[in-house]
């Protein structure tokens, strides 16, 4: 009867928790797609949070203060660790991407301040809709920019 | 040459702190204490060759020598002199090395306490504490040299730790310098906080191992240790809450917490640290849930060094780019090695690991600390399983899902609400037993007390649910919490005469633990007051302004009165700064001046809100975009965030908590008395 309890309140507790965490993963899951493949599906992923990562294209960034309404294009980069790295790791990668004209693009329209630390060949994680117009529309925009960290030399001497 | 120098004497603590490792096994094993002491004496030469080490890359460093990588990478020309000594944790190899430091500081420290009682823990402690810094210490050597320099070859620019034989010796002009965002002393002290945090969990962990390896499985391990955990988790807890700070200064979104996987590597262990500082009581007092905590320190140790790893290796997509290296595989290989002979040991020692008595009353005092472990661990598994869902969905749907802060939020609120709640049942209940009859009977007046806090606030402040039942746990711990300090204080006036500030005084004193941790409760609430507020009332607008024009939000109104911008050629940077007046419901309250720095060295903006801080609200005015001559205007992004000073307000008081509670007490190490089947609450306190 003791020990009844116990077991029956830490059931209670272990559902209470899987079913947290399987509904709230079920609300708020976002699908990671490269450019490639989020051009190769189209409009099939309308309508689910996604998260996309991409070169900055720098020339494409337009940004008007009064909307506060930011526009520019990014460009295809791989999502794999292993391949960045055997490309010769984050920083050339994005640099690869922005160069390579053949490249596949996606136009992206974000409304909020303009983070510090977009530029040229950063790489942008953006979590937000693809609208109808083939524009992705981000909610949320992330920045990294290897080459203000840690990274290679130099590419040539002085 | 001075940065082969550094590398000699790392590679030779290298060999010492092995040494120290095999030397105390060895000992151990044939019984020769002199090797022992050995081993310890060994043990006690790394701290002072660490320091040396690190003397070495702190000079090189502040000199500019910029042939070491190390040195080209974190510092530049333009930093004043307290960043270029502060990059010595800037990077990833000095950051290891500093990690290795600290290591040897705290081992070195634990050894210098008296061992009588305690000979047969020495030898073991030694071995855990020195392979884990043989680990790091190796990762520097090997792999991460922080005096790696960078030598001219046919091949190019590389970083080499000896000369080439074609090569020559390489001098970057200048370095390339901490990231401006960086530059922040939030930032400064936070790695380091966090840090002393890491490392201090290392040595209860050794000692638990300690405990295992030698078959001493009473609770003397947690005794000895008992201040080490506490001291560790206040640095952590210090360390998450200057990170928060530093995001919410600096990283000009408004936010404090963005459930990042690196923010979350340093939060696993907090919440194995906290769930273990509970349950330790339980064995202390009652001689119950000792493989727990043996499994508690090991999974926290576990977590430490993940931690370590993740926020120095960017497997996971983070605002925390850091560099990716060769050393992760290394880092699971060594997390996998610890985690499987942990766990080999407690099986091997699972009977003498057998609980003393029974828990029978659901809501006894330890009962409820278990739910509290269970919500703490269910918390751990919530993150857990968002960091690694990525992976897993990749592996089995080939499709790489990602969750986001919302799933965290969705999740994890009804754990804390839940962990709320224990934390104003639990001070009220009873070892051994407590029915619904006692616990009520001391209950029920803060209850009814924080049930009318809430109806008030439904009235005046806010009508949304979460928020108030929010609010309704943060009132009823608070109230339970200072109603109990006041029962105890009542009774010490009564029997010792003493006025009300000298009880207190006193009755904390006596039972420091006790109050301290009812002071940590306490700050919690005040902490939890400013997430209700930000999360369930953060308030934004944006607008471009013409000079004179006015933005509202709120009670608030902004009025746009002036632009400049200047160059501070010294430091590199740019300044742009607008001056906004600030008006609430018609009354001037002074000026706010949001700016945008550029730093030319690293071509960077970095956004300085404006903020007007009160207990009421923070109003948080960014400036987002200014054109020069000839503008249409400037554009600014406000918030007001409602209570979240109460955040700060409470890190401080929480800091104050744990000093009480983890000051020393003379008369620590009495033996416990153990097994009380019983003791009514009002003689404990009124007693202790």
């Amino acid at each position: 009867m003791r020990i009844n309890k116990f077991v029956i309140g830490g059931v209670l507790i272990l559902g209470a928790v899987v079913f947290l965490i399987w509904s709230s993963t079920a609300a708020s899951a976002e699908y990671f797609l490269t450019v490639d493949e989020l051009n190769a599906k189209g409009v099939g992923v309308v309508d689910k949070n996604l998260r996309v990562s991409g070169a900055v294209i720098g020339d494409s960034i337009q940004y008007d203060p009064q909307s506060l309404t930011l526009s520019f294009e990014v460009a295809h980069v791989p999502a794999d660790n292993l391949a960045i790295e055997s490309e010769g790791g984050l920083a050339e990668v994005l640099h690869q991407a922005v160069m390579d004209p053949s490249r596949a693009r996606i136009q992206v329209v974000y409304v909020g301040p303009k983070p510090d630390l977009l530029r040229n060949e950063a790489q942008a994680i953006m979590t937000g809709r693809m609208g109808e117009d083939g524009v992705f529309y981000a909610e949320e925009l992330l920045l990294k920019c290897p080459t203000r960290y840690e990274e290679a030399v130099p590419e040539q001497a002085g | 040459m001075i940065a082969n120098f550094g590398f000699g004497v790392l590679l030779i603590t290298f060999f010492v702190a092995l040494y120290s490792v095999f030397a105390a096994i060895y000992g151990e094993r044939r019984q020769l204490p002199s090797m022992v002491e050995s081993a310890r004496r060994a043990m006690l030469l790394t701290w002072p060759l660490l320091t040396l080490a690190s003397l070495v890359l702190i000079y090189l460093l502040v000199n500019n020598h910029y042939e070491v990588q190390f040195v080209y990478e974190v510092t530049s020309r333009s930093m004043p002199m307290y960043l270029k000594i502060t990059a010595w944790w800037g990077g990833q190899a000095g950051s290891l090395l500093f990690w290795s430091w600290l290591m040897a500081a705290f081992t070195s420290l634990v050894t210098l306490r008296k061992w009588d009682r305690d000979r047969e823990f020495l030898p073991w402690v030694i071995v855990v504490a020195c392979a884990t810094m043989a680990f790091f210490i190796g990762m520097n050597v090997f792999f991460e040299n922080p005096f790696a320099q960078l030598y001219q070859t046919f091949q190019g620019v590389s970083a080499y730790t000896l000369k080439p034989a074609d090569g020559i010796l390489f001098t970057p002009e200048d370095g390339r310098g901490l990231n401006p965002l960086l530059r922040h002393p939030g930032m400064i002290i936070h790695p380091p906080m966090l840090y002393l945090g890491f490392v201090a969990y290392v040595i209860p962990y050794a000692f638990a191992m300690a405990a295992l390896i030698t078959g001493r499985t009473d609770d003397r391990w947690i005794r000895l240790t008992r201040r080490w955990s506490l001291w560790a988790w206040l640095f952590l807890s210090f360390g998450l809450v200057l990170g928060g700070r530093w995001a919410y200064d600096v990283l000009g979104w408004g936010g404090y917490w963005g459930w990042d996987p690196v923010e979350i590597a340093a939060f696993m262990p907090w919440l194995t640290g906290t769930a273990f500082l509970h349950s330790v009581m339980i064995q202390e007092k009652r001689g119950m849930l000792k493989h727990w905590n043996m499994l508690l320190i090991i999974l926290t140790y576990a977590l430490v060094i993940f931690g370590t790893f993740l926020t120095r290796s960017g497997v996971l997509s983070s605002v925390h780019s850091f560099a990716q290296s060769a050393i992760g595989p290394l880092f699971f290989a060594f997390i996998g090695f610890t985690l499987i002979t942990s766990v080999a040991l407690i099986i091997y020692r699972w009977s003498s690991l057998k609980s003393e008595t029974e828990m029978t009353s659901v809501l006894s005092r330890e009962a409820l600390f278990l739910f509290n472990n269970l919500l703490f661990m269910s918390i751990l598994v919530v993150c857990f399983w968002g960091v690694i869902f990525p992976l897993i969905s990749e592996l089995f749907t080939g499709q790489k899902v990602t969750v986001g802060p919302p799933f965290y939020e969705r999740a994890t609120s009804p754990l804390f609400g839940g962990l709320m709640l224990l934390m104003g049942i639990a001070p009220l209940s009873a070892w051994g037993h407590s029915t619904v009859k006692t616990l009520g009977r001391a209950l029920w007046k803060p209850a009814i007390a924080a049930l009318l806090i809430t109806v008030v606030l439904f009235f005046t402040y806010t009508q949304r649910v979460g928020a108030l039942i929010g609010f309704f746990l943060v009132a009823f711990v608070i109230l339970v919490t200072i109603y109990e300090y006041w029962r105890g204080a009542y009774a010490r006036q009564r029997s010792q005469g003493e006025n009300v500030l000298t009880a207190f005084w006193n009755l904390t004193g006596r039972n420091r633990r006790r109050y301290g941790g009812y002071i940590i409760h306490i700050s919690m609430m005040l902490m939890a007051i400013g997430i209700l507020g930000i999360e369930m009332f953060q308030m934004e607008t944006q607008g471009t302004l013409q000079q004179g024009q006015t933005i509202s939000l709120g009670n608030y109104e902004l009025t746009y009165r002036e632009v400049a911008q200047w160059d501070d050629l010294p430091s590199g940077v740019n300044y742009r700064r607008a001056v906004l007046d600030v008006h609430e419901d018609g009354e001037y309250l002074g000026q706010l001046a949001p700016r945008i720095d550029y730093y030319y060295d690293s071509q960077q903006n970095m956004t300085i809100p404006g903020q007007r801080s009160t207990m009421r609200d923070d109003l948080y005015v960014l400036l987002v975009d200014w054109e020069p001559v000839g503008a249409s205007g400037a554009t600014f992004k406000i918030y007001i965030n409602p209570l979240v000073n109460w955040l700060w307000l409470g890190s401080f008081l929480f800091l104050a908590g744990v000093v009480i509670a983890a000051w020393p007490e003379k008369e620590a190490e009495r033996v416990p008395v153990k097994a009380r089947v019983r003791v009514p609450q009002k003689q404990t306190s009124a007693a202790d």
